[in-house]
């Protein structure tokens, strides 16, 4: 089965645009994106909730904002989706996961209180690999989503209900949580733009934590320029966040279209493997550039290769200490037993699935006495030979481009049983993870057998502005069928 | 390490378990086997240091609202079984 290309909702600049001049009210256009979900949301289960309630009151007050002659902000109208592990008050917020199934958060994320501030509303909470962990959503409690352009196949995770909604054209913008390319490798997958910002641009505050030294929030959208705007808009210092940098948002839109004359692009030959189809997108999305005015050449960076290893200790070492706290006591479940300790146990073996077991006692091996210098010692010095070797790549290139991920969308089934094939999703995307640095993945191709390639551009801390750039140029050069939406 | 993780696992999960965190193991060898007598650790991409708020008095989370979301609550505090060693 093929895709066929979907109605689009308009740029969210236009949608915003409309809703302030009071040519089209933000209840109208939640009808539009709520009846897509209704639609196609059997087949491609993007949602763990859809709230249509909080959704129509959200527009409702954008709508009055602007019949009383107040500005809602830049997404005034626009229906976003946010990733289940972004807390939202008094709507259920899960992680996927039965341990928290049916919580109740008693408070706003920033990103979501943002992106209210700015008019945006918000139709549901999106399904994801249990605690954000996995690259397919098939780790949910809940069922894995299904990716839009092959129902067969999975959207990527672990925000892939996020990427499958607007990749499907659901909504015009999402949003996700990137540990080591859970926004970056769905967005590839899936045929749309995904970006990870700098570590500590956006807020985490009201994120779930997965491994704190690495989680980011960010945009999916269908072109760069919305994901510019979607990043604008939730980024910036948050006093709530002690890892949040103490500067202002970036500015991305005003430099978006100025081009890559003159920009130095690296092609990272270490991870263009001989006769891949996600290589060869990335050679000519380098051509591309060159065509555009770009200096491109390519480099070795070998210690990059170090990234996906050092991760797979340092993420389920974070993450162990982070789950900690689901032990039954203050939300979510509890099993019951004769005494506390006892209690804890049932009620996590019950409550996690086999992924998150599995990384909470890989995390324990590698900080238990005895193994912590070998292991989580190890890997952090692995850590600082990764940033390193983007240190020294970076004195000779402006950006540096890569395959989001080693292949396109795989059958569902086909890497659950494996989880070290599972992890090597993650290769291209773990190390500006590791580095903290800001990445994008841009639909660049289509496979012979028709699904979408993407093309990651990187670049080193802060440098969002010219990564944006690049991202719009690729975009440029790319075919239009090569990106949602897509009707399934 | 499940105890230690306080995960009560099955005889099935714990087999499954022992055999695929081998692999991984193996997989992360790599890092294990690295040469880095020179090298620092790094903790975080950004060291931040000494972020302080000023100290006043702000509201913090509802009580009320906190104890509904937990399994069993009692005289405003959470209700837990028998800690080992106490009383019954």
């Amino acid at each position: 089965m093929t895709a066929s290309p979907a109605p689009e909702l308009g740029s969210l600049a236009g949608i915003a645009a409309s809703v302030r001049a009071g040519e089209r009210s933000a209840r109208a256009v939640l009808a539009v994106s709520l009846d897509r979900v209704r639609e196609l949301e059997g087949d491609l289960h993007c949602f763990n909730e859809v709230t249509v309630e909080a959704a129509e009151a959200d527009a409702d007050a954008v709508d009055r904002l602007v019949r009383s002659g107040l500005d809602p902000g830049p997404l005034a109208g626009v229906p976003v989706a946010l990733k289940d592990n972004l807390c939202t008050v008094g709507i259920p917020t899960t992680c996927s996961s039965k341990i928290l199934a049916g919580w109740l958060p008693p408070y706003d994320a920033t990103v979501v209180s943002r992106l209210r501030d700015a008019g945006a509303v918000a139709i549901g909470k999106t399904n994801l690999d249990e605690f954000a962990m996995g690259s397919s959503t098939e780790n949910s409690a809940f069922g894995p989503t299904r990716n839009p352009w092959d129902l067969g196949r999975v959207p990527g995770g672990s925000s892939g209900g996020s990427a499958a909604a607007v990749a499907a054209g659901m909504v015009p913008l999402a949003f996700g949580s990137d540990t080591g390319g859970s926004i970056r490798q769905p967005a590839a997958l899936c045929g749309i733009v995904g970006v990870k910002p700098t570590y500590g641009v956006v807020s985490r505050y009201g994120l779930i934590a997965f491994a704190s030294s690495l989680d980011q929030i960010g945009p999916f959208a269908i072109t760069v320029a919305d994901a510019a705007l979607g990043l604008e808009v939730i980024a910036g210092h948050d006093p709530m966040d002690s890892t949040s940098l103490d500067r202002p948002a970036p500015s991305l839109l005003a430099t978006l279209d100025a081009g890559v004359s003159g920009l130095r692009v690296g092609i990272v030959a270490d991870f263009l493997s001989e006769g891949s189809e996600c290589g060869d997108a990335v050679v000519a999305a380098a051509e591309a550039l060159a065509v555009a005015g770009a200096k491109v050449d390519q480099v070795r960076i070998p210690d990059l290769l170090l990234g996906l290893p050092a991760y797979y200790v340092i993420a389920p070492a974070e993450a162990s200490s982070n789950l900690s706290r689901y032990d039954g006591v203050r939300y979510g479940l509890r099993v019951d037993g004769p005494d506390t300790e006892t209690m804890n146990a049932r009620t996590r073996g019950e409550g996690f699935g086999a992924e998150v077991k599995r990384r909470i006692m890989m995390g324990t091996y590698a900080l238990s006495a005895g193994y912590y210098d070998a292991y989580y010692g190890q890997a952090q010095k692995a850590r600082t030979l990764v940033i390193r070797a983007f240190e020294a790549a970076y004195r000779d290139f402006d950006v540096l481009l890569t395959p989001t991920t080693p292949s396109v969308a795989f059958p569902f089934g086909s890497k659950v049983d494996d989880p070290i094939e599972m992890y090597m999703c993650d290769l291209c995307s773990i190390p500006s993870s590791l580095a903290g640095h800001p990445a994008a993945s841009v639909p660049f191709a289509l496979s012979p057998e028709g699904l979408p390639i993407g093309v990651q551009v990187l670049a080193p801390a802060l440098g969002e502005a010219v990564m944006m750039r690049v991202a719009a140029s690729l975009e440029a050069a790319a075919p239009r069928e090569a990106r949602g939406p897509v009707s399934p | 390490m499940a105890r230690l993780a306080r995960l009560a696992l099955d005889e099935d999960e714990v087999g499954r378990y022992a055999m695929q965190l081998s692999a991984i193991l193996e997989h992360v060898d790599a890092v294990r086997r690295l040469d880095t007598a020179d090298v620092p650790p790094t903790a975080h991409p950004f060291p931040v240091e000494n972020v302080l708020r000023s100290d006043t008095e702000r509201p913090s989370l509802d009580r009320e609202a906190v104890l509904a979301q937990a399994p069993v609550a009692e005289n405003d505090r959470f209700r837990v079984p028998r800690i080992m060693g106490e009383a019954p």
